[in-house]
Order: C-alpha cells, then sequence, then structure tokens
C-alpha cells in the first residue's frame, strides 16, 4: 500500500497505457456515426495560382457522392481567418478560406471539398473535378520574397513581409568595438515537418433542429476549437461542442485551426448530417504545420577571459503562405530572437526578426517554437569563442551562466526570469558524462584517426506560458486550467480536468497531486479530460503547462475538497476540523481512527438528514489556476551529444546523449524522463535528417515517409537523464513545464557535438540538417559554401 | 456497382466471411468490415509500421496487402494477441516502463516484439533497435521501448 | 490515400499470368511481394486496369542448388533467402545485403523476384545481382529466355522484361570457396534505400584481384560492373587510387556539379573499403 506521501514523486505508470497499448483507444478515425459522410479534398497542385473555374458537374454525378462544394460556397456560411495580434496592428495578415475561392497560395491548399459514402469514393470523384488555373510565379525564397520587383505571395498583399521586429538593450556597438574576441556565424535550419503518427482527423456532426454541433477532433485544446468554429460559423459559443478522444501525437502541430479541418465542420453544417476527414499522410506533409524555416547570422563578443559582452542577431523566418490561425505565426521568429544568449549574462543586445510570407506551406508552432533556434544559434557562437581562446567549452559556459545573483532578471532579449540553476545542472551533467574521461576518450580516437565530437547545450525554456502572451494579443485562448473534483458515494474521487493528455501522462500526474494532497489512495481517484462541452474551461496542452498549471489547479481543489472533507467527518465525530487528516482515505484525530471515506461518503449522499443543518455537503468542488506573480516559468538545463563522423562518407553515429533538466518538482519521473528522451529524439531528427524540400517552383518533394526521414529506432542512442528539482515559486506544487526541454536543447548538442568533431579538420557546418552530403561538403568542398552577406544588411 | 471477391478467412481465431472490394487493402478491411480499431494507418504506404498485423503467422504490413489475398489466410491483430494473452506480458513490460505515449505506434510495435519472442532467439539493444527499425514511433525516442522488449526478451528467452 | 478501381486475378498458374497478358496487356500488373507496388497503388500512381496476383503459384517460389547455382525463385520471400542455411554457405554476401533491405514487415512479404524486376537503382539485391553475375530467367508462352543481371537492368526502374513474360527464377553461381566478396552501404537510416553502395565478387590471385565484379549502385541509372576496378584490382594498384579512379567515372544522376563531387567522394570511400576488404579477404558488411 502506497502512503500518501509518496504518491507526488512517484514513478506510476501512466493509467491509460494498458487500453491505449491493448488497441483500445478510441482515435478519432476509429468512430463511426450514423449517416456519416466521407470528406476528401481536391487541393492546389500550383503553388500560387487563380482559380478561373471549377467545374463540378461529372464529380457530383460519381458514385456515391452526396454533395460538392467549392470555396464561394462555403464561403457564405464560413468566414475565413485572420490572424492577427492586438499589440501589433502594423502585422500584414491575408485571410485564410476553409477553401480557397479564387486564389490559391500554397501547392495543396485546398479548394474544393467532396463529400462521399467513402473515403474511397471521395476520392474517386475529386479526379473528375475539372479546374481551370491561371498559374502565377511562386515566390519561395524568403530572401528574394523582399526585394523589389519580386511578386506578391498574395496578389492582394504590398509586401511580403509579415513583420519585422527589432529588439535592442544595451549598447552593442561599443560592446563589439572593445571585444577582444569577436566570433560571427551564419545558420540556416532546414523546414520541418511535425509528423504525429495519428494523422489530423476531424468529425463535424451538426444537428440542424437544435443548431448544436458536435465535434470529435484529434487536437491540443477543444476549448480554443469550439470558439473559433463558433465565431466563423455564426454560432453561439454554446453551441459548439469540441470532444477529444485518444490523440496519436500532437506536438503543437495540432493546436492551431486548420482551413480542411474547418472545411469538415463547415460542410456538416451545409448537409445537417456527420462528416469525417482523415488527412492523409500525404496531405499531413503538405498541409499540417511546418516549422523552423529560418535563417540568422549571429555575432558574439567577448573579452579576453570569456565574458560575453554583447550578442547580436539577425533572423529571418518563414511561415509559408498563411499567419496560422489563431495564434499566429510570428511567435517562432520572435522567440528565435529572444532566445538567443538568454541562459547567460547579457549586458547588450541587438537583434530584428523579419517574418516572411512565402508560397509554402503555412508554419506554426512545433514543440519547442523558436526557442531551438535561438539555443542553436548561441550555443555554437559560445563554442566559436571558446575555441579562439582555448577555453573549454564547458569552462565558458560556467563563467556566463546566469545565476541566482542575477535575478530577478527581464533579460535584454525580454525574457523574464525567476529562477535559474544552470551551474547546478552543469555540474550534473559534468559528473554524469564523466566530462574529463570522455574527453580524453576523444583525443585517443583522434589519434587513432577516428573523428569524434563532444557538444554541450545550455537550455532555457518557457514554460506554462499565462494570459501575459495571448490576453494583450487579443487572442482568445484561456490561459488558466481548472479542475473540478466529485465524490462519489463510493468514496471515490472523480476528477473532470481542463488539461489534456495526448500520451504525456498529465492526467495521471493530475491524478498523483489530487491523490496525495487529498489524502486518499492513488487508485481511488479518475481523472477524464477532453470533453470541452464537460469539462472546466480552459486551456488544453501547449508550451508545457499541463501538470504545471493544471496540476496546480488539481492541488487547489484537492486541499478545498479535503478541508471539505474533514470539517464533515468533523461534524460527525464531534472533533475539531483542525485535530484531523486524511490518509490512504482514512481520517484520523491525531492517531486515533474515526472513520473512513467511503463511510462519510454514503452519509453526505444519502443520510444528510443526520449531519447539522447548516454544514456544507456539497462534494463538488472546482478550482482554476493561472500564473499572476510571472508570466510563465522559465525551466533550465543542459544537454549534451558524444558522437562518431565518418569523414570518408560524411555518416554521422550518435554515440550517446545526456540531459540535465530542472523542471521544479517532478511528479512522476518516469512521465518525465520519457518526454525528454521524446522529445530529445525529435531534435536529433531535425538535426540530423528532417527537411521538407520544395523546388523553386514550390513543388514540395518530401511528401511521404520515404522521403522525410523521422528517426528510427536504429540510428537513435540511449538517453541518459538527470534531474535537479529547485520547486517552481507560484504554485504550491512547484511544478514547471518538461515537455519541450528535449526538443529544444537536442540541436544545439548536435550543432556543438558535430563542429566540435571537425574543428581540428578545419571545417564548420552551417546547415541542419546535417546530412552526410553537407558533411563532406564542409569538409571536402569548402569553395562551394555560400557567401553569407553581413548581419543586419540585406 | 463495384466488382467484389468472396474471401474466407480466420481471424483472430474467427472465421470470416465477406465480400470485398478488390482495392480494399487488409488494414481497411480489419477496421471498418470487422471494426477491429487497434490497428492503425499511418501513412499507408508501407513505411511507419502502425499497421502491422500477423498474416500466416508473419508480421506485415496490412496496408500493403489487399483483402483479396488474404482469401484462406490466418490473421492475427492486436485483439486477438491480447485474447489469446500472447502480448500479456509484452504490454505490462511496456506498461511499467512507460515504453508508449500517445499509444497510436504500439499495437503494430507489439506485432513486431511478438514475432521476436516467438523466434525465440535473444537479440542484444542494437539488434532490438534494428528489429524495431520498421515501426516508427515519434513520442517515446526508442529508449523506454528497447527497455521493455529488452526485459520481456531476457525473462522469457534468457541471456545469450 | 486510397487505391483507384482495378480487377483483381489471382493467377494459380503461369498459364493463367500469360492469359492475363495476353487479355490485358499494359493494362496488367504482377503483384509479387506487394512493397513496392502497394505504395504506388495507394498513392495513385499507377492506375492499372488488372492486377495479377502471382502469390499463390507455388512452383515460383524456393531456393534449391544445382550443380555450381543457387536457383532462387522469383516470389521467395526477403525472409527465406535471409535465413535459408543454403544462402548463409553459398551466397554470403546476398545473406548480408538483404539484412539491409527494408524491414521485418517488408522482407516478409518482399520477394527476391519482385526487388530485381523492381529495378530500384538505390536498392541492395540489384547491385548483387549483377555483381554475383546471376541471370534472369524469363518464362512466356513462347518459351525461356535468360538474360544476364547486368543486361537485365535497363535504367531506372526499367527492365529487359518483355511485356508477355514473367520472371520466374534468378541464378547465381556460387563462389569457390577462396572467392571473396564485400558489401558497403550508406544509407540514411538502417534498411533505407542506399545513398551509395558497393557490392563486389572476385578472385583473389598473387597478382591482386581476378574477375573483380565491382558495382557501385544508388547513384547511377543503373548498377554495373565497373571495369576500371577490374583492371587496376587485377594488377594490384593502390586501393585508394583504384577508388578515386572508379569514382571519378561514376556519372551521378543529379544535376548539381556539387552534389556530383560529393557522391563521388562518398563513394571512393566506400569502394576503397571495399577493395581493402577483399584485398584482406575480410568478409563483412
Amino acid at each position: 500500500m502506497i502512503q500518501s506521501s509518496q504518491i507526488i514523486g512517484s514513478s506510476l505508470p501512466r493509467r491509460n497505457a494498458s487500453r491505449l497499448a491493448a488497441g483500445r483507444g478510441t482515435f478519432t478515425d476509429d468512430i463511426v456515426l450514423p449517416r456519416m459522410v466521407h470528406m476528401a479534398l481536391v487541393r492546389s497542385p500550383h503553388a500560387h495560382a487563380f482559380i478561373k473555374s471549377i467545374d463540378t458537374s461529372e464529380a457530383a454525378k460519381a458514385d456515391g457522392v452526396v454533395r460538392v462544394v467549392t470555396g464561394h460556397e462555403l464561403a457564405e456560411i464560413c468566414s475565413p481567418f485572420i490572424a492577427d495580434i492586438e499589440f501589433l496592428p502594423n502585422m500584414i495578415s491575408p485571410p485564410q478560406y476553409a477553401l480557397a475561392p479564387e486564389e490559391v497560395a500554397w501547392q495543396g491548399e485546398g479548394v474544393c471539398a467532396i463529400l462521399a459514402e467513402s473515403r474511397v469514393l471521395a476520392e474517386d470523384a475529386a479526379e473528375l473535378v475539372s479546374i481551370e488555373w491561371q498559374e502565377l510565379q511562386a515566390v519561395v525564397n524568403p530572401v528574394a520574397a523582399l526585394e523589389t520587383g519580386t511578386p506578391m505571395v498574395h496578389s492582394a498583399l504590398e509586401t511580403n513581409l509579415a513583420m519585422e521586429l527589432p529588439i535592442e538593450e544595451g549598447d552593442t556597438k561599443s560592446a563589439f568595438e572593445k571585444a577582444e574576441i569577436i566570433v560571427e556565424h551564419a545558420f540556416e535550419f532546414g523546414r520541418q515537418a511535425g509528423v504525429a503518427l495519428e494523422p489530423r482527423s476531424v468529425i463535424a456532426d451538426f444537428e440542424p433542429e437544435s443548431r448544436h454541433l458536435t465535434i470529435y477532433q484529434s487536437h491540443q485544446t477543444p476549448y480554443q476549437m469550439q470558439d473559433v468554429y463558433a465565431r466563423h460559423l455564426g454560432l453561439e459559443e454554446h453551441q459548439v461542442r469540441v470532444i477529444v478522444k485518444d490523440v496519436g501525437g500532437a506536438f503543437g502541430l495540432k493546436l492551431h485551426a486548420y482551413p480542411d479541418e474547418m472545411a469538415a465542420v463547415a460542410t456538416s453544417v451545409l448537409l445537417g448530417r456527420p462528416v469525417k476527414y482523415i488527412a492523409d499522410r500525404q496531405e499531413s506533409f503538405a498541409s499540417d504545420i511546418h516549422a523552423r524555416d529560418m535563417t540568422a547570422t549571429g555575432r558574439l563578443a567577448v573579452t579576453g577571459e570569456g565574458i560575453i559582452l554583447g550578442v547580436e542577431v539577425d533572423v529571418m523566418a518563414a511561415i509559408g503562405a498563411y499567419s496560422i490561425y489563431p495564434r499566429t505565426s510570428v511567435g517562432d521568429g520572435i522567440q528565435a530572437l529572444q532566445f538567443t544568449g538568454a541562459p547567460y549574462r547579457l549586458p547588450a543586445f541587438k537583434g530584428r526578426v523579419r517574418v516572411v510570407y512565402q508560397n509554402k506551406t503555412p508554419c506554426g508552432a512545433y514543440r519547442a517554437v523558436g526557442q531551438p533556434i535561438g539555443c542553436a544559434i548561441t550555443e555554437q557562437l559560445m563554442d566559436m569563442a571558446a575555441a579562439k581562446l582555448n577555453l573549454d567549452p564547458a569552462e565558458i559556459r560556467q563563467r556566463n551562466n546566469l545565476g541566482a545573483a542575477d535575478l530577478p532578471l527581464k533579460a535584454v532579449g525580454g525574457l523574464e526570469f525567476e529562477s535559474v540553476s544552470l551551474d547546478e545542472c552543469l555540474a550534473a551533467l559534468l559528473t554524469k558524462m564523466d566530462y574529463e574521461n570522455l574527453r580524453r576518450d576523444q583525443k585517443e580516437a583522434q589519434r587513432q584517426g577516428i573523428c569524434r565530437g563532444i557538444g554541450l547545450a545550455t537550455f532555457v525554456e518557457q514554460t506554462a506560458v499565462g494570459s501575459g502572451l495571448y490576453g494583450p494579443a487579443g487572442i482568445r485562448v484561456s490561459a488558466q486550467e481548472g479542475c473540478a473534483l466529485r465524490l462519489d458515494p463510493s468514496g471515490f474521487v472523480r476528477c473532470i480536468t481542463s488539461a489534456t493528455d495526448q500520451g504525456q501522462g498529465t492526467l495521471t500526474g493530475i491524478q498523483q497531486v489530487i491523490a496525495e494532497t487529498l489524502g486518499v489512495e492513488y487508485g481511488d481517484v479518475t481523472v477524464e479530460a477532453g470533453d470541452g462541452g464537460a469539462t472546466p474551461y480552459g486551456g488544453g496542452a501547449w508550451a508545457s503547462r499541463g501538470l504545471a498549471l493544471g496540476g496546480e489547479a488539481a492541488r487547489l481543489a484537492a486541499t478545498d475538497l479535503r478541508d471539505k472533507i474533514l470539517a464533515i467527518a468533523a461534524a460527525i465525530t464531534q472533533e475539531l476540523p483542525k485535530n484531523l487528516s486524511m490518509v490512504t482515505g482514512k481520517i484520523f484525530c491525531d492517531s486515533k481512527f474515526l472513520i473512513d471515506l467511503p463511510e462519510l461518503a454514503q452519509i453526505v449522499h444519502f443520510r444528510q438528514y443526520t449531519l447539522p443543518p447548516d454544514l456544507d455537503f456539497e462534494m463538488n468542488v472546482t478550482r482554476h489556476f493561472l500564473p499572476r506573480e510571472f508570466p510563465y516559468f522559465i525551466a533550465n538545463g543542459i544537454q549534451a551529444s558524444y558522437l562518431e563522423v565518418d569523414i570518408g562518407t560524411g555518416a554521422i553515429k550518435l554515440l550517446e546523449h545526456w540531459v540535465v533538466e530542472d523542471c521544479g518538482k517532478v511528479v512522476n519521473p518516469l512521465l518525465v524522463d520519457e518526454q525528454l528522451r521524446g522529445g530529445i529524439v525529435q531534435g536529433l531528427g531535425a538535426a540530423l535528417q528532417e527537411h521538407c524540400i520544395y523546388d523553386d517552383s514550390g513543388q514540395l518533394l518530401t511528401a511521404t515517409l520515404a522521403d522525410y526521414a523521422v528517426p528510427l529506432a536504429s540510428e537513435m542512442p540511449d538517453i541518459h537523464v538527470v534531474h535537479v528539482e529547485n520547486q517552481a515559486s507560484g504554485t504550491g506544487l512547484g511544478a514547471k513545464g518538461a515537455g519541450e526541454a528535449g526538443t529544444l536543447g537536442a540541436p544545439a548538442a548536435i550543432w556543438c557535438a558535430l563542429n566540435d568533431a571537425l574543428r581540428p579538420l578545419g571545417a564548420q557546418v552551417w546547415k541542419q540538417p546535417f546530412t552526410p552530403a553537407h558533411v563532406i561538403q564542409a569538409l571536402h568542398l569548402k569553395d562551394s559554401l555560400p557567401k553569407v552577406a553581413k548581419i543586419f544588411e540585406n | 456497382m463495384a466488382e467484389t471477391i468472396p474471401i474466407k478467412l480466420t481471424v483472430n481465431g474467427v472465421v470470416v466471411q465477406k465480400l470485398v472490394e478488390p482495392r480494399q487493402h487488409l488494414t481497411d478491411f480489419l477496421r471498418s468490415e470487422l471494426s477491429l480499431t487497434g490497428s492503425h494507418i499511418g501513412c499507408e504506404h508501407g513505411v511507419c509500421g502502425a499497421c502491422s498485423v500477423r498474416v500466416n503467422g508473419r508480421v506485415v504490413r496490412g496496408c500493403l496487402m489487399l483483402a483479396s489475398q488474404v482469401n484462406g489466410a490466418e490473421i492475427e491483430t492486436i485483439e486477438g494477441l491480447v485474447e489469446t494473452r500472447e502480448a500479456t506480458k509484452l504490454i505490462e513490460a511496456f506498461v511499467a516502463r512507460n515504453a508508449l505515449q500517445c499509444g497510436f505506434c504500439t499495437p503494430g510495435i507489439l506485432l513486431t516484439a511478438a514475432e521476436l519472442l516467438v523466434e525465440g532467439k535473444f537479440l542484444d539493444r542494437e539488434e532490438i533497435r534494428k528489429e524495431l527499425s520498421g515501426n516508427i514511433c515519434r513520442c517515446t525516442g526508442y529508449h523506454a521501448i528497447i527497455d521493455a522488449v529488452e526485459a520481456v526478451l531476457i525473462e522469457e528467452i534468457g541471456k545469450g | 490515400m486510397k487505391a483507384p478501381k482495378f480487377k483483381y486475378l489471382r493467377a494459380e498458374s503461369v498459364e493463367e499470368v500469360y492469359d492475363a497478358f495476353a487479355n490485358y496487356g499494359d493494362d496488367a500488373l504482377i503483384l509479387a511481394g506487394g512493397q513496392s507496388l502497394m505504395p504506388i497503388l495507394n498513392m495513385r500512381l499507377s492506375q492499372p486496369k488488372v492486377l495479377v496476383d502471382i502469390n499463390p503459384i507455388s512452383d515460383l517460389s524456393g531456393i534449391e542448388q544445382h550443380d555450381q547455382l543457387l536457383r532462387i525463385g522469383a516470389t521467395t520471400r526477403h525472409v527465406e533467402v535471409a535465413t535459408a542455411d543454403l544462402v548463409a554457405s553459398e551466397l554470403p554476401l546476398i545473406g548480408c545485403a538483404i539484412r539491409q533491405v527494408g524491414h521485418r514487415g517488408v522482407r516478409n512479404r518482399g520477394t527476391f523476384g519482385g526487388s530485381l524486376a523492381h529495378a530500384d537503382p538505390a536498392a541492395e539485391l540489384p547491385a548483387c545481382a549483377v555483381a554475383l553475375n546471376a541471370t534472369m530467367v524469363l518464362q512466356s508462352r513462347a518459351g525461356e529466355r535468360r538474360v544476364e543481371a547486368a543486361d537485365f537492368i535497363v535504367s531506372v526502374m526499367s527492365t529487359d522484361r518483355r511485356p508477355d513474360e514473367i520472371l520466374t527464377t534468378v541464378e547465381l553461381p556460387t563462389p569457390a570457396s577462396d572467392d571473396v566478396w564485400a558489401f558497403h552501404e550508406l544509407s540514411r537510416h538502417h534498411g533505407d534505400f542506399a545513398i551509395v553502395g558497393v557490392a563486389a565478387t572476385a578472385k583473389r590471385s598473387a597478382d591482386g584481384l581476378d574477375e573483380l565484379r565491382l558495382v557501385v549502385f544508388g547513384c547511377e541509372e543503373r548498377p554495373r560492373v565497373s571495369e576500371i576496378a577490374a583492371s587496376m584490382a587485377s594488377t594490384k594498384k593502390d586501393p585508394a587510387e583504384t577508388a578515386a579512379a572508379v569514382a571519378n567515372s561514376l556519372n551521378p544522376m543529379s544535376d548539381l556539379p556539387t552534389d556530383i563531387e560529393i557522391i563521388r567522394i562518398q563513394a571512393r570511400t566506400l569502394i576503397e573499403r571495399s577493395l581493402v576488404d577483399l584485398f584482406e579477404g575480410r568478409r563483412d558488411g
């Protein structure tokens, strides 16, 4: 029997796991509704074109077809998405229709929906739709996109620049003038796809009499989507109910509002019957948000002792054809800027981000958003400076790490820190990886002609973001999480939470928090989530918020419920509430057992007449939480990579990987460890092999899993995880988010390890992913490297 | 009216008789005709392995076989492996080790791992990684999966 | 992505296949393992009128030894080839290469003949067939036709098979016990097609390597034996020098000069390693 006090912090297995492993998950495609029709889309084959005419007559007559809908028709009942930010009124954001009525701006943009009795029949009919296109020039290169004379990505726009934002603080000019050492590097980050194994899926069921819309969707936030669907279809919010069952991976890509899903919902309204839309894998590659399509130039100025004097960084973020709805696509570029130099003491900072449209798939937030970019730029510059000064990379970080003495801090880049533990993490890492020995190992290998590299990547992570981010932006996204608790007559406790779980184990963590706070057995609590109409209103899952915020709401609710229970127990047993406590569902007065929870619950539910009339016997509590003291929680840590490079082929073998993470209170190490590992492997994929490749006319060349290489088991290393636990302030639970840390720091660790390996050979990589071809080019074909423009110049 | 092919086969020990459209792949057949939704569709081009099922004793990608081809065949899906308890030890190990997160790839991985157990050969971690490379997992990063499979192999087969 | 409509024919004999060819010509495609064809169909990249399933034809499957030949039936599954004692002892090059072909689920269905008939330039087995000087046995109503592997594979996914023929068997000469082989592959990940690879067989002699059949695959339109390698190795030229010469003779399928140079460098590395393996009689991969 687990003692109540051992539940938080225990590595308990996930309550949902056996069901999922046994194939009893309910993913949206598993759901079948009566009279359900299936949607297939006709998508633009061109990156940029006008639709001159659409002839759907043949398609409408095809076998099994119920209806064919075009953009103009749908626009009559469904308003377009326009992603804006109130405090950036100059940000340009073209409207995005569920089905493009006149102009398509990326290859894959949907223009016509076929509703048929089966998906296969809908696809057959889609081939019969006849469209006359007027092809326009596709703008694919973001640098070219800003040059005068380049056509517009959308014909109605006057510029392809969505936004330009400078951030400047301190005097970087003098910093660079007086610096002993200046290092500079250009960075290119390949466009990536999120690739959740379960593709985006939605079933919309509009009931015309009551005008109620029920939607099953694979999504991270039912609340946001209820709001989106209601507003764009002219329904009241309470008429829309979004239910999220099991989700097969999300990673941020299922956070957004997509035109094709909007089309499925809107066509259900048109038809008055259920419509199912499942993006197939090729559609997923072409239409899920892409991410990380950025180039940057960074400069670092340091003293002769390696102390940072200033940082300059110029980021160009290419975001595809639209700013994603409703959160916009500018956050990634802004974060790339803010996170450059972020873990270190930084007196002066000058940065600029330009967010540029292109005729490519729209980009949006994907696990860790722009933070991996800032981290990779920073850590690489630090290593370059260290190399020039003959300092060990660990040493230069130690000299510059932010520490408790520097806090509280609003950093020059804009980040607000309430806590850091970077030195502690660095020390733990060096111990865990036996750093000195590893360096000796590396040198020995070098003597034998084997090329190995060690890379360190310090990271800070923005987690559990509060309303300070979305509120001022005017984006209708709730930053609070809620937890409703109910005591059943059996003594069992049911929780319904606004947090959602796509496999992280958030619901299990919440169960642990409730059980321990309340004083009941872990197994006597159940947690449900996902129904946007039946749960407390809240956020869901993004930016690593689930346990930090949802867990705190649960703690508050459990505390309240415990107090109510003890008050009733006191009344029943004629004791004082302050002398009572509950452990494993048993109520004690000091050490004397009084009554157990099932018996108390029976009384409260069925024999209230035996209780004093003024006693509160409501065994339902709902509490919400959002961070008020700080806009978010900064978690931090450090990763390391040890790798080997085959300099004859360019192949990289990952030997080992480490992460030391401080995410505050670790509610369940088993769950947090695997979130870190999973995130790291996504970052390794980004560093080594993931790349959405387009040709010059905006055609996506990597639209299958055969072309786009996600990591497989065979190339991934074992990953060592160490936790440092410094309780977060601002919540009683003390947990911060951890979901994105792995993805945040892993690419930087590879950048640094690879360049550490190649530096003695006079080579450096500059372009992620580090394919064997790129490594060979860096080693043997240096003259073919592109020339880089001066920072801030073009 | 589409042409249909009559098939008679055994699925998870139960004889099934259906008429199928020639082009319907095995996974669509299992999911929509037999409501065996434990096998999942992740790509339909044979790369991700989420659709892995056992046909005549061997694990295959269901999306790369036609329902028309399995007349007379014996098929086992994750539901069958759970019912016969063949997958029990694996599932327990996976749950204990948190070797699954969203669970979408897991039935496919269990089908593959079950074949390793049937083959009865001890495999070291690197070999296990190679054997599981036909199943994509996007959530776990594989480390925990390797731990779980290794643990069951050691228990059932013993160290090399 | 759901496949387009087609008619399904289950062939129980090669005669039935000939009938289908006669009735439908180019509109009929053969379904063997399906590991290459099914993705193409699911993505609607091909719209055949008829699929002829040859899996039920038992005569087309099997491995047997005949004099100095190993005869592998066209529909023999990769897994059967990979686990056959005969292959392990007589054709270790195949045994090594086949472990790099896809993954377990693919090897359980994919067929030996199917891989050769598909002729993907980045595939391992076609290159091995050329390195081993295999013979393709093609049958039609008109009779049997035998074609050497190097001539069978004509270009990217294009073979010498005539529209009325079916590949029934692959004959592979079994090397003598002191013959040497080498196999090296660079791919993005395990089981993937090759970025570039080398399959090679030779006879070791005092002067060097005789009858060296060194095949570079993955980068050119078809796997072919390098004459330069054969002539330089026969006089035991330095592997590095030979490798450079062979690499320079390659015509990689790319328009970009930098890409071509990169492939040549990568190929040179694998060629050199293969030559060293061959000279030293090391058998690894």
